[in-house]
């Protein structure tokens, strides 16, 4: 019996309801069809948990939760190649998306993207009908690790509610790699420098606008249905950045030909150094323990879990708001530092998200609090098997 | 190992066909089976039509355009719009324009876009005969019919650069509303750049 939620109009609430995998990682084979809203996924370390919330991950751009290079994501033993297939349901409405790595005329493979089996250009196309939110246990050191990698993070979070935003952080890099690559030249074409540089500057204005308007609203959202009382703490946000001070204070264009000035002055300073000394590729994302008003890195791992927790909570929120779509949550080994208490406050958490998440963890006794309320799955190598859902 | 099905004659037609672009070995073989059969109809006239094209092809020193006469057929036509020039990148994006049959203008054919990257600098493309082309006279409008990457972008900024002081009017294809697309459908960044090129109505 499938669980519907609630319609709101002209709101919606993507479920997977079938996910089917051919040669995926650890899957030769596999069709699963789902029912709930949560879904728990539990079995052995190493049994192939984080390969079915990874599958789900390649439907956003980028290389999904692992990172990882996508012919690693075939199963040894195959062709080489291997597929994902999803039906969603949303607002009664069935789809079909598909994405994988098959072999081409020329015996090279290549990444393949179809909506309702109609090949589609990229990732991207995807945005139209799901958006995926996620936490791994990678991320649960994020407030001490580098900037670049709660940087990453922050724009996975804007990916979320600005599909395009993928496509123009690639674009930046690969600009940046091009003025980078031409300081190299002792006599660099100050013309073709010039070009490059107005480029970078369009672009670079672009990606801090859309990280200020994802982090200020974010920040609104928080400051509105913040409780101090919260198993899960509010995190107060800042970006630090020069562009991103700009952003807020003066018209694109302005903005645009300040960097481009900074460029351009700066052009020696950066050849020393080999990079692009200055710009949204070096902007950090400032996170607080509201409460408290310190330093999240400065709080206990448990807690550093809790305010992370809470922070991808809200973003989930805000994306349903933004987008009027809300995102898949996939929550990978989530059960990991909490305390009973703060378990079960985080299930009804989830269960009053609009929309449908996916828990990993070892222990089946975890999720105890969730039987009758989501598909339980337990995964085998190679299997997964439902265990009685309510 | 196993004898080839074919004699060397065939084998290697099948390996100069399975190095055209969408072709891989399979269809290769199955395009010379077919040649083969058609032996007559097709396959004589092919190896002429192909023996002809290359001994008369030419790049078009005017446009860089290939074609079996220089200049090329494009430039050559006199009802074409002399003062208006479309820089494309390669010669598919000027038969993709041809198609579109929009503008009876003439082009300019770079043969790639500015990429650090990938070691191509403005020495690497056509860029001194498009300056002589408009150091000319006659030329009203450049048209940087380039694509909206990042290389394809920097290109069309250093031409604008380039071009800035002989005092033609530079413009850009505009990049907005697909034919059919609605516009609830449209992302912010595409619905603000289609505002942002609006036309007269």
């Amino acid at each position: 019996m499938f669980e519907h939620q609630t319609i709101e109009t002209g709101f919606a609430f993507p479920f997977v309801r079938r996910l089917i995998l051919a040669d995926f990682r650890s899957y030769a084979a596999l069709d699963l069809p789902l029912s709930h809203k949560l879904i728990v996924v539990t079995g052995e370390n190493g049994a192939g948990k984080t390969n079915l919330i990874e599958a789900l991950s390649l439907f956003m751009p980028g290389r999904g939760l692992r990172r990882a290079e996508l012919a690693t994501c075939a199963r040894s033993g195959g062709n080489g190649g291997f597929a994902v297939s999803i039906e969603i349901e949303s607002a009664g409405e069935r789809c079909q998306l598909g994405t994988g790595l098959q072999a081409q005329g020329d015996g090279r493979l290549a990444r393949q993207y179809r909506i309702d089996r109609a090949p589609v250009g990229s990732a991207r196309a995807f945005a139209d009908h799901l958006r995926l939110l996620w936490l791994t246990p990678a991320l649960d050191g994020l407030f001490a690790a580098a900037p670049g990698e709660r940087r990453r993070f922050l724009d996975r979070l804007v990916l979320c509610v600005d599909a395009d935003h993928g496509t123009r952080v690639a674009a930046l890099e690969r600009a940046l790699r091009n003025r980078n690559r031409q300081l190299e030249d002792p006599h660099p074409d100050p013309r073709w420098l010039d070009a490059t540089e107005r480029e970078i500057a369009e672009i670079a204005i672009a990606v801090a606008a859309a990280r200020v308007e994802t982090v200020t609203r974010l920040r609104l959202l928080i400051e509105e249905s913040r409780d101090s009382h919260s198993p899960f703490p509010w995190a107060d946000l800042a970006l630090r950045g020069e562009l991103e001070q700009w952003v807020g204070v003066s018209p694109a264009l302005e903005a645009e030909d300040r960097y481009r000035a900074m460029l351009r002055d700066n052009r020696r300073r950066d050849a020393a150094a080999g990079r692009t000394l200055i710009g949204p590729q070096n902007s950090d994302l400032l996170v607080r323990h509201g409460p408290k008003g310190t330093e999240a890195a400065l709080s206990s791992t448990g807690e550093q879990k809790a305010l992370l927790v809470g922070l991808v909570l809200a973003h989930a929120r805000l994306v349903a708001r933004m987008v009027e779509r809300a995102p898949v949550l996939l929550l990978d080994e989530i059960a990991a530092h909490f305390d009973t208490a703060r378990r079960n406050a985080l299930f009804e958490d989830l269960a009053a998200l609009p929309g449908q998440v996916w828990l990993t963890g070892a222990e089946a006794t975890a999720f105890s609090g969730l039987v009758g309320r989501a598909d339980m799955l337990e995964v085998t190598p190679g299997r997964v098997t439902h265990q009685g859902a309510g | 190992m196993t004898t080839p099905p074919a004699g060397p004659e065939i084998e290697r037609l099948i390996h100069l066909l399975a190095r055209l672009p969408g072709l891989g070995p399979r269809s290769a073989r199955r395009a010379a089976l077919h040649l083969i059969r058609k032996r007559e109809e097709l396959l004589g006239p092919l190896s002429d039509a192909m023996r002809q094209a290359h001994d008369r092809l030419v790049v078009c020193h005017v446009c860089g355009n290939m074609d079996t006469r220089d200049p090329c057929a494009i430039c050559a036509d006199p009802t074409r719009d002399q003062g208006l020039i479309v820089v494309v990148e390669t010669i598919a994006d000027l038969w993709a324009l041809e198609r579109a049959a929009a503008l009876p203008a003439r082009y300019h054919v770079l043969g790639g876009t500015l990429s650090a990257l990938e070691g191509t600098g403005p020495k690497d493309l056509n860029l001194d005969a498009l300056v002589d082309r408009v150091a000319q006279g006659g030329v009203r409008e450049v048209v940087l019919a380039v694509n909206a990457t990042v290389d394809g972008q920097t290109t069309a900024h250093y031409i604008t650069d380039l071009l800035n002081s002989y005092g033609v009017k530079i413009t850009r294809l505009a990049h907005g509303v697909p034919i059919g697309g609605e516009l609830d459908y449209l992302d912010e960044g595409t619905l603000a750049t289609a505002l942002r090129s609006r036309t007269d109505f």
